[in-house]
């Protein structure tokens, strides 16, 4: 193991104009420290994504990027994240600001108990004053975005809690698009899908792509190498490898790297 | 090795037989007294409904009359008492379940909120004498109503605490990555998913304080007399069934029957209600 820290140092995960950057981050729970001298780029409006095993740190990672993970006590992250040049992990950035600009769609579709329609509505009726003819232009638009809008454009009014488990997910995009984020960070979003509503998401991914930053963690590996552009391998709290998926997939340099890919632990 | 095996099985299925001959035996033994208590109630009870009840004050001995100012008094302390007991008590269960999660102040209130929850209500009462009804020096309806809200309370902490533990911590993350402030996903979210169970909660709070005796007994007192005022002493049903069962006079047994069956009527309807409510709520709208 010790080797494998050596081995790590130098990665440093370079992308041409970073969107948000990850240096020196690292990550406790408590007193267990669950990332280790994270350096990696995310390059913007691209598809980045984060693969390795169980407990590696990947959601960690993720949940560090609009720093959800602060509503909980004793959990802390070191180092800097920027975004645009900026260090989201001191204090003194907004969340509201950071958390309008980067959304968030979790492994379980969970609809807020309302209507379709405020679900989409709420985040923005935070965050904007908008009258009734934009409010439903932008429900509208993120529904569209989010391939739902066909689906339930007749029972906006009705309760989110009747659509099915990939509607809902969509529903969830949906939800995070409204607010015109400019990353978007994706928690294993399908893994409660079925592969129909999978295969419906990932097409989205690749469509959403032309106008969001896109990070997504996923067990799945042919998941990671279908929809991302780049390609970040995680291993007990390191970063193993950083590359183009390509390469990821088909020419790993890190052994460790080649072992997971092919399914030798994991 | 196979009759080793049929033998063990068999002494399993004797087993199983003795255990659920003796569970059934329990249940049938506590429904026995339930039904036989309800049984009397409602046959002595429905004998004694009849307009008078509701139209006539609580008569002297002898004469003909009703309940209408024990009614009415129940009535009056109960809401206010809910309406005291419920803000308290959402606001407290809403500290517990969101703002003290692990914290050892928050687990050592929830625990003193258990022991509120069980304390024996003659003790609430006489707390409330002590506080309200000796430095005033007279009973009102006032303290019965503070007597019975400190009741409705700790139910009402346990209720949200419990209900907004049960929404998924996921719910509270998606609506915090929104950027939306904590308060307002309480309030927006977080109450939305746990609306029924905490109504219910209420219900039940409302259930359990109509028929207390022992707080109004030192603090409301009774009253013969129609009554308004809260200031005074008032009259209510668990008190004048109290009263009225334990004299000698027969109009007066008649009428605290018909107290009784009006109660355990009226904490069934409420159970029902809340029930229904539950399972209305189970199924996804």
């Amino acid at each position: 193991m010790n080797d494998l820290s050596v081995n790590t140092a130098p990665v440093v995960a370079g992308v041409h104009a970073p969107k948000m950057v990850a240096r020196a981050l690292d990550f406790y729970y408590g007193d267990a420290r669950a990332l280790r001298r994270i350096g990696l780029d995310i390059a913007e409006k691209k598809v980045t994504a984060i693969i390795g095993p169980s407990g590696c740190g990947k959601s960690t990672l993720l949940r560090v990027f609009n720093r959800i993970y602060s509503i909980y006590p004793k959990l802390r992250a070191e180092g800097e994240v920027l975004l645009d040049g900026e260090n989201i992990l001191d204090p003194r950035y907004s969340l509201n600001r950071l958390r309008s600009r980067v959304g968030m769609v979790f492994q379980k579709p969970l609809p807020f108990p309302m209507t379709i329609y405020e679900n989409v509505a709420y985040g923005i009726r935070h965050h904007e004053r908008l009258g009734r003819g934009e409010m439903d232009a932008r429900v509208e638009g993120a529904l569209r975005q989010a391939a739902l809008w066909d689906e339930v454009k007749e029972k906006l009014q009705k309760s989110a809690l009747g659509l099915s488990g990939g509607q809902q997910q969509r529903l969830c995009i949906a939800r995070a698009v409204a607010l015109k984020p400019e990353v978007l960070l994706l928690d294993e979003p399908t893994s409660a899908l079925d592969p129909i509503a999978t295969a419906r998401i990932e097409q989205l991914i690749e469509e959403l792509e032309t106008e969001y930053t896109i990070v997504i963690v996923t067990h799945n590996m042919q998941q990671a190498s279908r929809v991302s552009d780049y390609t970040a391998f995680m291993y007990l709290g390191d970063l193993i490898e950083f590359g183009e998926t390509e390469q990821i997939f088909e020419h790993p340099v890190q052994k460790m790297t080649e072992d997971y890919i092919t399914g030798r632990y994991g | 090795m196979a009759r080793a095996s049929a033998h063990r099985y068999r002494t399993r299925a004797v087993k199983n037989a003795v255990a659920l001959v003796l569970s059934f035996a329990a249940t049938v033994f506590g429904l026995f007294w339930l039904v036989w208590i309800l049984w009397t109630a409602l046959g002595r009870g429905l004998a004694a409904i009849k307009p008078s009840l509701f139209l006539e004050m609580t008569p002297p001995p002898g004469s003909e009359g009703g309940l209408l100012n024990a009614f009415f008094g129940s009535a009056l302390m109960c809401l206010l008492a809910i309406a005291i007991g419920t803000p308290i008590g959402i606001a407290a269960g809403t500290y517990l379940a969101e703002y003290s999660r692990r914290s050892l102040f928050g687990e050592t209130v929830r625990f003193l909120n258990d022991i509120l929850l069980s304390a024996p209500s003659i003790v609430l009462g006489l707390f409330v004498y002590a506080l309200l009804v000796r430095p005033l020096g007279h009973f009102s309806g006032f303290a019965g109503s503070v007597a019975l809200a400190l009741i409705v309370m700790p139910v009402i902490v346990r209720t949200t605490d419990e209900m907004l533990q049960l929404v998924p911590g996921p719910m509270r993350e998606a609506a915090l990555s929104l950027g939306v402030p904590q308060w307002k996903v309480i309030v927006q979210v977080l109450y939305r998913s746990a609306r029924t169970g905490i109504l219910t909660g209420v219900l039940l709070a409302l259930a359990r304080i109509s028929g207390e005796t022992a707080p109004l007994l030192f603090t409301a007192l009774n009253n013969q007399y129609w009554s308004r005022d809260l200031t005074q002493p008032l009259a209510s049903v668990p008190v004048v069934i109290f009263q009225y069962a334990m004299s000698p006079y027969d109009s007066w047994h008649e009428l605290a029957w018909a107290g009784a069956f009006m109660v355990t009527l009226f904490v069934l309807a409420l159970s029902l209600v809340s029930r229904a409510i539950l399972l209305r709520h189970k199924v996804p709208s």
